[in-house]
């Protein structure tokens, strides 16, 4: 185990330190580089020497990385002159409101996908299945704007049902406050991931039945329900733990479709308008910070794999 | 085919196969793809679309190049069959344009990094080593960066024309593709075949491209399939941040975040469904055909 969790722990070190090449290697793809993206078209030739020394953006490359690293580990994500606050308390700002949008959604999609792709690997191939199935097609094919979109259309402007934007608060707290504002983003979140679990579940538990484990335990003369919920679904709940932490990006990025649809004051949202104001420092923090996450994220799936596994270890 | 045909008739004389016409492995695919009618549909409607699209402006004549306020939003009727939209192009024949777009997008995204990840995937499985894990931990690199953002960025700095969207979004996809076809040439590459390859001082390249490449096919095919869907649909998502291609030329997500745009002002349906349904159809389309295509290769299946 020790042997095994220094050498995941080696590759997510040599992984992070590609991430991190090649983000802050995008910054220098702005034309006429960071600073000329900051200071706009306008600036002098005087001006642009002056920040670029100033930011140190004269320096080779591998200095400028070191040093940023540095900062980064120092929990200093950069400073967006654009918004005159710093990346960081930006962040502290607007990630625990993703969080919210994010596990609410996540949670959702779970309570449906789970047990409903369960009911489709045992009723496979009826009328319930062929139906669940349509469902999950169209949330694979819906882009998640559109879906978003659409709801608003229907509950919010045609029917007065709810409001079509999102709690328009600083503080997670105020959010939480109105909870029929967020009915409207977390159905859209949710949407986007049931098909993800559902077609997950429906396949996992399929592949589960005709293990020899199945058979062994039918033969015991346990129960249908028995061997369904108590070997078959725990078996296929371990491997959507493990997807849960690998779908990590998908969580993050889904979340800005809904958050503009919305206007949701979170990091996607952020994002979007550091993006649309070539915000490079924003750009680069957000983007830092969303790979570690899921680099850390992978990191910690497979550890949790490999203690619930132990044949993972040694392969 | 004369290969199989022979090995086939060889194993009919020793009893191991019924008796009947020899079937190769491509053609026994296409027989299980043949019995499921949702990838039927699905073809059948890849090929409408396609057809609408490319051959549908040359029936259906419309001024997709200058705008025409006298039609702004103007309701669907005889002269337009689905309206106007705001800057005075019929709506039918943008749906065409766009489609054009869309689907050259997504099939040349999903060529582009399905063969760049092919070979990137079958050279690091069958190196192995320590040239198997750099080439591993770049893909690992890859699939951690959060793709949705980095595009964004991308398109931020390129101001995107299809050929670029094209880049961008197989930039991010063949990382996928690579890490699913060296896991399968690790199965591949210790197969009778691919060591006589060896044995008989056969180059390394050989090998790759002409036994694990061929034998991973169904895999590959069935990446391409789901590449297309996905990458119409990055496409779409782009065009509604406003990011994707530019006027005049559209896709069909810019037409559709575009009708989104008058959601609140009326009822213009023929604004937000035409392209919301195409984008929908096609996708589920192509994911209907890619299912079909995973059961037709997975052996497994089909013996049972």
């Amino acid at each position: 185990m020790v042997g095994f969790l220094i050498r995941r722990i080696g590759q997510a070190l040599i992984v992070l330190f590609i991430v991190t090449v090649i983000t802050l290697a995008l910054v220098h793809l702005f034309p006429g580089g960071p600073v000329r993206a900051l200071l706009g078209p306008k600036a002098t030739a005087q001006q642009l020497a002056y920040y670029n020394q100033l930011y140190g953006f004269d320096k080779p490359f591998y200095v400028q990385y070191f040093k940023w690293i540095g900062q980064l580990l120092h929990g200093n994500l950069g400073f967006s002159d654009k918004l005159n606050q710093s990346v960081t308390s930006l962040m502290s700002q607007d990630l625990p409101k993703t969080i919210v949008l994010v596990l609410l959604g996540t949670l959702v999609s779970l309570l449906f996908g789970i047990p409903l792709g369960v009911y489709q690997a045992v009723r496979r191939y009826t009328i319930g299945d062929y139906a669940l199935t349509a469902i999950s097609f169209l949330g694979y094919a819906t882009p998640t704007f559109f879906f978003g979109l659409l709801l608003v259309d229907w509950f919010a402007i045609q029917t007065h049902i709810f409001p079509p934007f999102a709690p328009q608060a600083s503080s997670v707290w105020s959010i939480l406050a109105d909870p029929r504002a967020l009915v409207l983003p977390v159905i859209s979140y949710a949407f986007l991931l049931y098909a993800l679990w559902s077609r997950y579940m429906r396949s996992s538990v399929m592949d589960n039945l005709v293990q020899d484990y199945v058979r062994t335990a039918r033969a015991k003369g346990a129960s249908e329900r028995r061997v369904i919920w108590g070997h078959v679904f725990r078996n296929s709940l371990v491997s959507i733990v493990t997807l849960l932490g690998l779908s990590l990006p998908t969580l993050v990025a889904g979340a800005i479709f809904i958050e503009v649809v919305f206007n949701y004051p979170g990091m996607g949202l952020a994002f979007y308008t550091a993006a649309l104001n070539v915000d490079y420092q924003v750009l680069l923090g957000f983007t830092v910070l969303a790979t570690v996450a899921t680099v850390v994220g992978n990191l910690l799936a497979d550890v949790g794999y490999a203690i619930l596994d132990p044949r993972v270890r040694y392969s | 085919m004369t290969d199989v045909t022979a090995s086939a008739i060889h194993a009919a004389e020793l009893g191991l196969a019924p008796a009947g016409k020899p079937r190769g492995p491509l053609r026994r695919a296409w027989e299980v793809f043949a019995e499921n009618k949702l990838a039927l549909a699905g073809l059948s409607f890849v090929v409408f679309i396609v057809a609408f699209c490319f051959i549908g402006p040359l029936i259906y004549h419309t001024n997709q190049v200058n705008t025409d306020l006298a039609d702004y939003l103007c309701k669907p009727s005889g002269s337009h069959l689905l309206g106007c939209n705001d800057l005075g192009y019929d709506q039918l024949g943008r749906l065409m344009v766009g489609g054009q777009t869309s689907i050259e997008v997504g099939l040349a995204a999903a060529i582009a990094s399905v063969f760049f990840g092919t070979l990137y995937g079958a050279i690091s499985g069958f190196a192995g080593g320590i040239v198997d894990a750099i080439m591993m931990r770049v893909v690992d690199a890859g699939l951690s960066l959060p793709s949705l953002m980095v595009i964004i960025i991308l398109s931020v700095i390129f101001h995107p024309s299809p050929a670029i969207m094209i880049f961008i979004i197989a930039v991010f996809y063949w990382f996928g593709v690579a890490r699913l076809v060296r896991g399968e040439t690790l199965t591949l590459r210790n197969r009778e075949y691919v060591q006589a390859v060896k044995v008989i001082g056969g180059r390394q390249l050989r090998s790759v491209v002409r036994h694990i490449v061929p034998n991973a096919i169904g895999t590959i095919i069935v990446q391409a399939t789901f590449a297309v869907a996905d990458s119409i649909l990055i496409l779409s998502g782009l065009g509604f941040l406003g990011l994707g291609v530019s006027a005049p030329a559209t896709d069909w997500g810019s037409m559709l975040s575009n009708g989104l745009t008058f959601i609140q002002g009326g009822n213009y349906w023929w604004l937000i469904y035409p392209p919301g349904i195409a984008i929908i159809l096609t996708c589920i389309a192509f994911n209907f055909i890619g299912d079909a295509l995973r059961d037709a290769f997975e052996t497994r299946l089909q013996r049972r």
